[in-house]
């Protein structure tokens, strides 16, 4: 079963969507708890995931591999390492609460809102086991297709040019990625991630294949200036396609950086390190003062992912400037720690934000924070989980936001103090922004007679917040399981990455 | 080298030629002493027509090697196989779709079968084209037959003033062509392919670029490159749409046989010459292609210029000018053919008596009155955009790796950068279909059950193909080396 564990989880989700989709409207009561059973069951499908994973080797495991395509020697690879693991955990992790959320909430066409999810959960999985190119660039495109479709059926007003942009952008980035992955095809003879890696290349090259990932990837984190299509996206999206795309679709550029672009074009990095940082800081500086003004809620929440992803890239980048500054490695592994402990950790918070956003949206059909006010007099329960979250996501300790931008600001301080002192700012924007939302939105008296007559969380409600709020208290608390699950990778993508690949 | 003798063993590889002209003829016959009193009946016996073909095309034609008959003039290989087949497919599905439009429109007529044999056999005079002699017969019957079917719809306006300009516009493309082929022939003394290849095999000759350069200019007229690309939008859309339909997709192969034999086989000596020439008009075709498609409010209009935007890929194939290239552009021909059938499929099933679907505010809301009609085309549209899981991801990958290999930077960076703007309008289809709502007054669509499930097992092969592409690529790269 271990062999095809992952071929599984990848296509189980897609199974399940697409019957829920032949099932269609009239039986949705029967789709409704098929999505929840097949989410389910995904999530136990990770538990033997967990268990049986090997965390002293940096080596592929749960390897699946059939042939493909044999003339382009591209093969259906899969396999996880300690980089991947955590985020497929996540995947499975946060489609549950999408389902759940969209239980009654969803009436405009709800079998083919499931299906979506679905589809998209297996996708995603697909994204992050591939381990041939080929195969991971096609998971990467095809997801594009039910988000698409998600954010412009569902999603609200400005649905249509929120849609249209979030996939034109995407697929600018990609292509040029595939452009990329096609080029070392020919070079190499082999669509695998691994050949990829191991194959030198000249600096001009790198530096070419190098501006490809860019676009592909800092379009998905998204980095500063190419982030316009997230709060667009975000606002328009229906709650739980806001939750997919924050604590999932926005780690796939992360992911990216650490699986090509540092392991496959490192002297190009190396070189160019400096534009990743500096955009970095800019996300987290400049994106942390635009979060400030915005009376949006969700928009609030986008720009607040936006510079917390800043974190993720800066961690993962901040290798070639600790070399420079200690002419040793060490330390480097920190700042990738940082980086995957904040991306699982994002994924958790931003999603549980969004979530708290469409319980108000449910009963206010508002997401201006300018309606609200005082709602922890008629929605005790919920204001809790909401302060939670959001001191989750200024970086309390004991919560998983503190794991991750500690580790990042303390790798930081081994490359430049300027590094450190700048993404320091974020613990007070990030700490502005987020309370003023809470003390606006849930503290005070009441606004109006509408917040008067809300209700508290019910017990659908109640749950999935609840089991993310333990998670991300559990992640604060005792993060080094996974940091232990990740070490041996982390270790070994430190190497790949302080390696050069210039043919000599 | 003698001439093989003229048995009817060897005569067997050109059976699909012989057999086509035998059925236009029984098909003729019968139009006129039944089919007139039995409308449709002709349509009935054109399908049975085309099943027998391709299983005589596979039961004789199916050669294993390069098979040169008639003085040289023609060739029969497994290229020509496989294209004939696809020929013989893309014929049938597009008839089949066209029957009930055809009836809605009072143009069901056993002539129109008729002129869709003769194009057929046209496309095969092509395919299998050794010398320039039958390159030009292959040319002249193909357009002409189709010229009649453009103009088939004798009460429309639109339809003839299409033709009109399609006829003159490739008159002159003819006569180019021609002017083209009697300057090589002056300069090599010969008209077979073969011997044309041997004679020139020096670049940068005047006089040979002078011919090329009309021969190229015709090859450019008939695919519908920039700048001779005019009349393709005006016949799209004037035409009937099950003509369109038809010019859409059999044609292609046969214009990619043209160019393979004539530029590719014949002309292989000076490649450097018309690679160079190709390459301003294979860019020239894709952006004007694709941008101007996105100003079109006219479906079939649209799909013109996407029509052109394709043909744009196709030639980078050529441009690549090595066997993977020409592996690239035919994959690329096979599967934008597969998907035109959908698309324009589509169309057709759409409309009824006296309503053409063809503005693209007609598709607002179709997902709610027709859910397969919706999602053959959204799945048309993102296999035309390059999206995986549908096999057109397939025939882009395949370009970019051919030009890759020929180590052509810029030309993939502009076909990356156009294939974003193309994903513009084909996504606008998908959202006028799904998100928008449908107005009230729209008819219903309809379509027999036959015909729906061809369409949906259209849609399926654009899917299946997209997932496993591995038998389709390999019987290309098979054919071409």
């Amino acid at each position: 079963m271990h062999d095809h564990l992952l071929s599984l989880l990848i296509w189980l989700p897609i199974a399940a969507g697409i019957v829920v989709l032949l099932l269609g409207e009239r039986n949705i009561g029967a789709g409704r708890w098929l999505s929840l059973i097949a989410s389910l069951a995904a999530l136990a499908l990770c538990v033997p995931l967990m268990m049986d994973f090997n965390t002293h080797t940096a080596a592929f495991q749960f390897v699946d591999s059939a042939p493909w395509i044999p003339r382009f020697h591209a093969n259906y690879a899969l396999g996880v390492d300690g980089i991947s693991m955590p985020l497929i955990v996540l995947t499975a992790l946060m489609t549950v609460p999408v389902v759940i959320a969209g239980w009654n909430v969803i009436t405009k066409r709800p079998a083919q809102y499931y299906a979506a999810f679905l589809i998209m959960e297996g996708l995603m999985v697909g994204v992050f086991s591939a381990t041939d190119a080929l195969l991971f660039y096609f998971f990467w495109e095809a997801m594009l297709i039910p988000m698409f479709l998600i954010i412009g059926i569902w999603g609200g007003p400005r649905r249509v040019y929120a849609t249209i942009k979030f996939f034109l952008y995407t697929f600018l980035g990609s292509v040029f990625m595939l452009a990329a992955l096609i080029y070392m095809y020919v070079k190499s003879g082999s669509y695998s991630i691994a050949s990829f890696q191991s194959l030198p290349l000249t600096l001009t090259e790198q530096r070419w294949i190098f501006a490809a990932f860019m676009l592909a990837f800092a379009v998905k984190v998204p980095m500063w200036p190419v982030h316009t299509w997230l709060p667009d996206a975000h606002v328009e999206a229906p709650t739980g396609g806001s939750v997919i795309l924050a604590a999932i679709m926005l780690k796939m550029g992360g992911y990216g950086f650490l699986r090509f672009s540092l392991p496959i074009v490192p002297d190009a990095c190396r070189q160019l390190d400096a534009l990743v940082i500096t955009l970095s800081l800019i996300a987290v500086i400049y994106i942390g003062f635009v979060a400030l003004v915005q009376q949006d809620m969700k928009k609030l929440i986008a720009y607040s992912s936006i510079a917390h992803m800043g974190f993720v890239t800066l961690g993962a980048f901040l290798i070639y400037a600790i070399v420079r500054s200690t002419g040793a490695t060490q330390g480097a592994g920190m700042g990738m720690d940082g980086a995957m402990v904040q991306m699982i950790s994002h994924g958790l918070i931003s999603g549980a934000l969004f979530l708290c956003v469409g319980v108000l949206y449910d009963r206010m059909h508002s997401r201006q924070i300018a309606d609200y006010g005082g709602v922890i007099n008629t929605m005790p329960v919920f204001a809790g989980f909401m302060v939670l979250f959001a001191l989750a996501n200024t970086g309390l300790p004991g919560t998983s936001g503190f794991v991750g931008e500690f580790l990042v600001i303390l790798a930081s301080f081994k490359a430049s103090f300027w590094y450190s002192a700048l993404a320091a700012v974020t613990l007070i924007l990030g700490a502005a922004y987020t309370l003023w939302l809470v003390k606006r939105v849930v503290f005070g008296p009441v606004a109006n007679d509408h917040v008067a007559h809300l209700s508290d969380l019910n017990g659908r409600e109640f749950l999935i917040l609840g089991a993310l709020a333990l998670a991300v208290l559990v992640l604060g608390i005792w993060p080094e399981p996974l940091l232990k699950v990740m070490e041996p990778s982390i270790q070994h993508l430190v190497t790949q990455a302080a390696a050069t690949k210039i043919p000599v | 080298m003698p001439e093989p003798m003229m048995n009817l063993h060897v005569m067997a590889a050109a059976s699909p030629e012989i057999y086509l002209t035998a059925a236009i003829c029984v098909v003729l016959l019968f139009e006129a002493f039944v089919g007139s009193k039995r409308p449709g009946a002709t349509g009935t016996l054109t399908l049975l027509m085309l099943v027998i073909g391709a299983a005589v095309t596979v039961a004789f034609a199916d050669v294993t090697q390069r098979t040169v008959l008639f003085d040289g003039n023609y060739i029969a290989d497994p290229l020509a196989y496989v294209l004939k087949l696809a020929a013989f497919l893309a014929v049938a599905v597009s008839l089949l779709y066209s029957r009930a439009y055809l009836q809605n429109r009072d143009i069901l007529k056993g002539e129109y079968y008729v002129l869709a044999l003769s194009a057929l056999l046209g496309i095969f005079v092509l395919i299998s084209a050794n010398s320039l002699l039958t390159v030009y017969l292959g040319v002249e019957l193909l357009a002409l037959s189709v010229y009649a079917m453009v103009a088939f719809d004798r009460e429309s306006g639109v339809a003839a003033e299409a033709a009109m300009k399609y006829f003159v516009l490739g008159a002159i493309a003819s006569g180019m062509l021609l002017y083209g082929m009697s300057i090589i022939y002056g300069l090599t003394g010969t008209l077979s392919l073969d011997g044309i290849a041997v004679a020139l095999s020096a670049p940068n000759n005047l006089g040979v670029i002078l011919g090329l350069t009309f021969v190229v200019v015709a090859v450019a007229f008939k695919m519908g490159a920039v700048p001779f690309h005019m009349w393709l939008p005006d016949v799209y859309e004037g035409a009937p749409t099950s003509v369109t339909l038809f010019i859409g997709t059999a044609p292609k192969i046969a214009y990619f046989a043209l160019a393979l034999r004539l530029l590719a086989h014949g002309l292989a000596g000076v490649s450097v010459d018309w690679t160079a020439m190709l390459t301003p008009l294979a860019v020239l075709t894709l952006v004007i292609g694709n941008t101007v498609a996105i100003a079109q409010s006219n479906l079939k209009r649209m799909l013109a210029y996407s029509t052109i935007a394709n043909v744009g890929f196709i030639l980078l194939g050529f441009v690549a000018g090595t066997p993977s290239g020409y592996t690239a552009a035919l994959y690329y021909t096979l599967v934008y053919i597969l998907v035109a059938l959908g698309s324009f499929g589509v169309i057709i099933l759409a409309s009824r008596k006296g309503f053409e679907a063809d503005r693209l505010e007609d598709y607002k809301g179709l997902y709610r009155r027709d859910p397969l009609l919706a999602l053959a085309m959204a799945m048309m549209m993102f296999s035309t955009a390059g999206v995986p899981p549908f096999v057109g991801f397939w025939a882009k990958l395949r370009i970019f790796q051919a030009l890759w290999e020929t180590h052509h930077l810029w030309l993939v960076v502009i076909a990356a950068a156009m294939s974003v703007v193309g994903a513009f309008y084909y996504l606008r289809v998908v959202k006028l279909m799904y998100f928008d709502e449908a107005p009230e007054t729209l008819p219903e669509t309809a379509g027999s059950f036959g015909v729906r499930l061809t369409l949906g097992l259209n849609a399926a092969a654009v899917f299946v193909l997209g997932v496993l592409p591995a038998p389709l690529l390999d019987l290309c790269t098979r054919v071409i080396h």
